[in-house]
C-alpha cells in the first residue's frame, strides 16, 4: 500500500543546487533519447492511493496525485533548482515597501476550455483552498493571505492583502496543492487547467489518461499522450519497466537501482537532497529535556554508516539542518561527527546511565526501520539503550507528533523558511520536536519582515545555528529520489519530489 | 436434502452477520481513524478535525455501523468515507479481476487435479507416482509471493515470453503466471486428496466385488471408484475457494491487478471502514455460498458418507 505500497507522498520537495542539477541530469542516455521528438504515449507508473485517489488538485496528497495535478494545472509559482519559489503562472510579483500588499501580474494563459486565466480564477481559487470548513492541504500556507482586503485590480492583476509582513510570500504561491483552477469550479470528474496536459480518462486505483495541450503557454509538450499507471508495489513498478511495459518508473529502491544501473535495459535518474531522514527528540519531556542528552545523540550517530547501510549509499551525510544546498542553508556550520566518548562523558553528566529510549519508528517511509535498528546499534557501549519500536505505518505522522520522546523522522524537501514555519515555532502545527523558543519566534518574523536578501540569510543562518546546538532534530542523511525509466526516454530532470521540475512530463520525449 | 439447504442457508446468513460484525470491531480497533490516515505526514490536529467533521466521524461508532446495517438492508453499501465515492462503485470495478482469476483457477483446477490424482493412483509406487508426489510436495512448500517473484523473473522478465505485470489489462498472456501461481499449490494438495481417495476406492470391496463381476476395468476406475474418491476433494475445491479469496491480493499486488485484494488493502490502510465492510460482505457471502454449494456437491457425489 500506500505504499504502500503503501508509499505515501512524503509531500514537501526536495531540492538540489544548480551545480549538482547540471552535474547529474539525466544519466548516460542511449543516442535515441539524445535528441527531442515529439509523438508518442509515455506510461508513467507510480505508487496510488486506490479509494484515496481524487483528480481535484487542492486535495492532492499523494505522489502520483502531485505529479497528475502537475501536468493538468499551473500554480502562481513553483520551486526551482534551489527550492526558491520562481514565477509560473504568475509573470512577476513585486511587495509594497512594508510587505503586506503584493501586486502579482499574471501570464497570458488559458485554460484547456479557452477561456483567459484571469485574477478571479486566482482569487477564488484560493477562496475554496482558505474555507474555514475544509482541510485542504495548502491551507495553512495560504492562511496568512487576507482574502477580504484582496482584489482584483484588472483581469491579469491581483493584489493579496496579507495579514502580516511576509518576504517569503512567493513560497506560499507555490505551497503544495495551490493550483488555480477556473472560478468557481466544484466539480472534478473532468479536470480542466491550464497545463500542459488536457484530461482524456480517469478509472480510479489504475490509470489516468492525459493529451497534450498544444496551447500550453509555455510551448506544446513533446508527448503526445501521457498515461499515469498505478502500481503499489516497487517490484511491480520495476517489473513493468523491465517487461517494456511502462517507460516511467517512479519511486525506485537503492537496490534496485543498483542492480540495473548498468544492465543497459533501464536508465537510472537520481536526484540527490532529494528526502531528508533523521531522528526527532521531544525537548518538553523526559529525557530530552536535558540538552546534554541531546548532545550525546547528536555525537552518537555515525552518519556515514547510516548513509551507507540504509541508503545503499544512494545519498549523502546530514549535519543536523534541513536542506542541504537550498537557498538560505548555513553550510558554514562544521559537520559533526561520531565521538563515543564524549557522548559517554555527556550522558554520565546527564544522569542518563543505564537509561532505556524507546525509538518509535514504523515502515511509514522507506528505511526508517533499517536506520533506527542501525542508530540503535551504534548506541550500544554508550550507556543509553536504544529500544527500536515499530508502530502502526498508517498512524505513524499522529502519533509520533503526540506520543513518545524519539521518534524517526523523514522529510521531502521545501523551503527552509516552511520547514522552520510548519515545524519549529511555538504556533507550528507540526511541531514534533516540541520547539518553543520565543526568542526563535521572533527571528522568524524578523527574517520574513527582511526585504534585503543577505540581511535575511544572516537571520536564517543565525537560527539554524540554535537549531544545530540545542535543537531536537537529529539528521544524519539526504535519501537520493530514484526514478527508472526505458533508455528512449529523453528530458528527464533530476529534481526532487515536488519541486517544479520533478516528474514534470511537458519536456520529457520518447526517442 | 432441501430443508438441509435451508437450514444451512440460514446460518449462513447468520454467519454473513457475524463476519461484518467482528470486521467492524476489529477496524474499530486498530488504531487511528480514516481522517489520521488520510492526513499522513502533515498531521496538524486541526486539520484532522476537520477531515474527521467532513467524513462523518464524529458520529458515535454504533451509530455509523446501525444506520450501514440499515442501507445494507436496502442494498446501499454507503459511499466511501475517503473519496465520497459509492462502495458498491468500487466492488463493482474490483470484482471483475478478481472474478475472472478465481473462476479461471477453479476451471482449470478441477481437471488438472484429477488428471494429476488419478495418474498416480493408477501407477501407485511407480517413479512416475514418486516424481508427482515428490514435485507436489516441493511446490506446496512454495509461498505464493516467491513462486510468482520468481515466475515473472524468469519468464517475464529474463525470458520475455509473457507480459511480467497486467499493467495495460488482463490480456491471456497476462493471465498466465497469475493463475499458474494460483494454481500451484492448490493442484498439490487437491490432486493428493484425490490420489488417496482413489486409491482407497480402488482397494475397497465394491471395486472388488464389482472386478470379479467382471465390469469393464475403465467403468469401475471411473464410474464408480473416481466419484467416491472426489468427496474428500471437492470439500478441498471449497476450502481453496476461500483461499483463494487470500491468495488474490497477493497475486493482484505483484502483478498489479486492480482487483478486490487491491482494493481491500487500500481501504484497510486508508482505514475506509464501509468499504472494508462492503468487501467482507462479499467475501463472507461468497465463502458461504461456497461451502454450501461444496457440502450438497459431496452429499450427492458420496451418499454413503451421510
Amino acid at each position: 500500500m500506500n505504499t504502500q505500497h503503501s508509499r505515501r507522498g512524503f509531500l514537501g520537495l526536495a531540492g538540489l543546487s544548480v551545480v549538482t542539477l547540471a552535474a547529474c541530469s539525466t544519466s548516460p542516455a542511449a543516442p535515441a533519447a539524445a535528441t527531442p521528438k515529439s509523438g508518442g504515449r509515455l506510461r508513467a507508473a507510480f505508487a496510488g492511493g486506490g479509494a484515496k485517489e481524487v483528480l481535484d488538485p487542492h486535495l492532492a496528497n499523494l505522489f502520483n496525485e502531485a505529479a497528475r495535478a502537475k501536468a493538468v494545472y499551473d500554480k502562481l509559482a513553483d520551486l526551482g533548482a534551489d527550492v526558491a519559489a520562481q514565477p509560473r503562472l504568475a509573470e512577476k510579483w513585486e511587495p509594497n515597501a512594508d510587505l503586506t500588499r503584493w501586486r502579482v501580474t499574471l501570464r497570458q494563459a488559458v485554460f484547456h476550455d479557452g477561456k483567459p486565466v484571469r485574477a478571479q480564477d486566482v482569487l477564488s481559487s484560493y477562496a475554496r483552498i482558505l474555507d474555514p470548513g475544509k482541510a485542504f492541504r495548502a491551507k495553512a500556507s495560504l492562511s496568512l493571505i487576507d482574502l477580504a482586503n484582496s482584489r482584483a485590480v484588472d483581469d491579469r492583476t491581483v493584489e493579496f492583502a496579507l495579514k502580516r509582513p511576509y518576504v517569503e510570500f512567493p513560497n506560499a504561491l507555490a505551497a503544495f496543492g495551490a493550483y488555480i483552477v477556473p472560478e468557481d469550479t466544484q466539480d472534478f470528474t473532468r479536470p480542466v487547467g491550464s497545463g500542459p496536459f488536457r484530461f482524456v480518462s480517469f478509472e480510479p486505483g489504475k490509470s489516468v489518461l492525459l493529451k497534450k495541450n498544444s496551447d500550453y503557454w509555455e510551448g506544446a509538450p513533446y508527448l503526445d499522450e501521457l498515461e499515469f499507471i498505478i502500481a503499489n508495489e516497487e517490484s511491480a513498478r520495476t517489473n513493468a519497466l523491465l517487461g517494456g511495459q511502462v517507460e516511467y518508473a517512479h519511486d525506485l529502491t537503492p537496490t534496485t537501482a543498483r542492480s540495473h544501473a548498468s544492465g543497459g535495459k533501464v536508465t537510472i535518474h537520481r536526484s540527490p537532497n532529494s528526502a531528508v531522514q533523521g531522528f526527532a527528540m521531544k525537548l518538553d519531556r523526559a529525557p530530552f529535556d536535558n540538552r546534554d542528552l541531546r548532545e550525546a545523540l547528536f555525537l552518537l550517530a555515525d552518519r556515514p554508516q547510516l548513509v551507507e547501510s540504509t541508503l545503499a549509499g544512494s545519498g549523502q551525510v546530514a549535519n543536523d539542518l534541513f536542506g542541504k544546498g537550498y537557498q538560505f542553508y548555513a553550510g558554514d556550520i562544521p559537520q559533526r561527527e561520531r565521538d563515543l566518548d564524549k557522548a559517554k562523558a555527556l550522558i554520565k553528566k546527564a544522569g542518563a546511565e543505564g537509561l532505556t529510549i524507546k525509538l518509535d519508528t514504523s515502515t511509514a517511509a522507506a528505511g526508517m526501520v533499517e536506520a533506527a535498528t542501525i542508530f540503535a546499534d551504534q548506541a550500544k557501549g554508550s550507556g543509553l539503550t536504544i529500544e527500536v519500536v515499530t508502530g502502526n505505518k498508517d498512524t505513524y505522522w499522529a502519533d509520533t507528533l503526540k506520543n513518545g520522546s524519539l521518534s524517526s523522522f523523514r522529510s521531502g524537501a521545501m523551503p527552509i523558511e516552511s520547514h522552520i514555519a510548519q515545524r519549529l515555532l511555538t504556533t507550528s502545527t507540526t511541531n514534533t520536536t516540541k520547539w518553543t523558543r520565543p526568542e526563535f519566534d521572533a527571528l522568524y518574523q524578523k527574517a520574513v519582515s527582511t526585504s534585503d536578501t543577505q540581511a535575511r540569510a544572516a537571520v536564517y543562518g543565525e537560527m539554524q545555528r540554535s537549531l544545530h546546538a540545542d535543537g531536537g532534530y537529529l539528521l544524519w542523511g539526504f535519501a537520493d529520489w530514484i526514478v527508472g525509466t526505458s533508455p528512449k526516454v529523453g528530458g528527464v530532470a533530476t529534481a526532487p519530489a515536488n519541486t517544479l521540475d520533478w516528474a514534470r512530463f511537458d519536456k520529457v520525449w520518447l526517442g | 436434502m432441501i430443508s438441509y439447504a435451508a437450514r444451512r442457508l440460514a446460518l449462513g446468513v447468520g454467519q454473513v452477520l457475524a463476519v461484518v460484525t467482528v470486521v467492524f470491531l476489529l477496524v474499530q480497533a486498530l488504531p487511528g481513524d480514516a481522517a489520521v490516515a488520510l492526513a499522513g505526514d502533515d498531521p496538524d490536529p486541526a486539520r484532522i478535525e476537520l477531515i474527521r467533521a467532513a467524513m462523518g466521524l464524529d458520529q458515535p461508532p454504533l451509530r455509523r455501523f446501525g444506520d450501514w446495517l440499515w442501507g445494507l438492508l436496502h442494498l446501499d453499501f454507503g459511499v466511501s468515507l475517503v473519496s465520497g465515492r459509492p462502495v458498491a462503485d468500487f466492488l463493482a470495478t474490483g470484482l471483475a479481476p478478481t472474478a475472472l482469476l478465481a473462476a479461471l483457477t477453479l476451471v482449470l483446477l478441477v481437471p488438472l487435479s484429477i488428471l494429476v490424482g488419478v495418474a498416480a493412483a493408477l501407477r501407485e509406487g511407480s517413479p512416475l507416482d514418486r516424481a508427482l508426489t515428490s514435485v507436489s510436495v516441493g511446490l506446496h512448500s512454495i509461498p505464493e509471493f516467491a513462486l510468482a517473484v520468481v515466475l515473472i523473473a524468469v519468464f517475464g522478465v529474463g525470458l520475455g515470453w509473457v507480459p511480467p505485470t497486467a499493467v495495460g489489462g488482463l490480456t491471456p498472456a497476462v493471465l498466465v503466471l497469475p493463475l499458474l501461481v494460483l494454481l500451484a499449490r492448490p493442484i498439490c494438495s487437491i490432486s493428493r486428496l484425490v490420489r488417496a481417495g482413489m486409491i482407497e476406492a480402488l482397494s475397497s470391496d465394491y471395486v472388488r466385488h464389482a472386478r470379479r463381476l467382471g465390469i469393464d476395468v475403465r467403468r469401475i476406475r471411473f464410474a464408480h471408484a473416481l466419484p467416491n474418491a472426489l468427496a474428500p476433494a471437492v470439500q478441498q475445491v471449497a476450502r481453496t475457494t476461500d483461499w483463494l479469496l487470500g491468495g488474490v491480493i497477493v497475486v493482484e499486488a505483484v502483478f498489479v491487478i486492480p482487483g478486490l485484494g487491491t482494493v481491500l488493502v487500500d481501504a484497510v490502510a486508508s482505514r475506509d471502514l464501509p468499504v472494508v465492510q462492503g468487501l467482507a460482505v462479499v467475501f463472507a457471502v461468497t465463502t458461504v455460498a461456497v461451502n454450501l454449494l461444496a457440502d450438497l456437491a459431496a452429499f450427492r457425489l458420496a451418499p454413503r458418507s451421510r
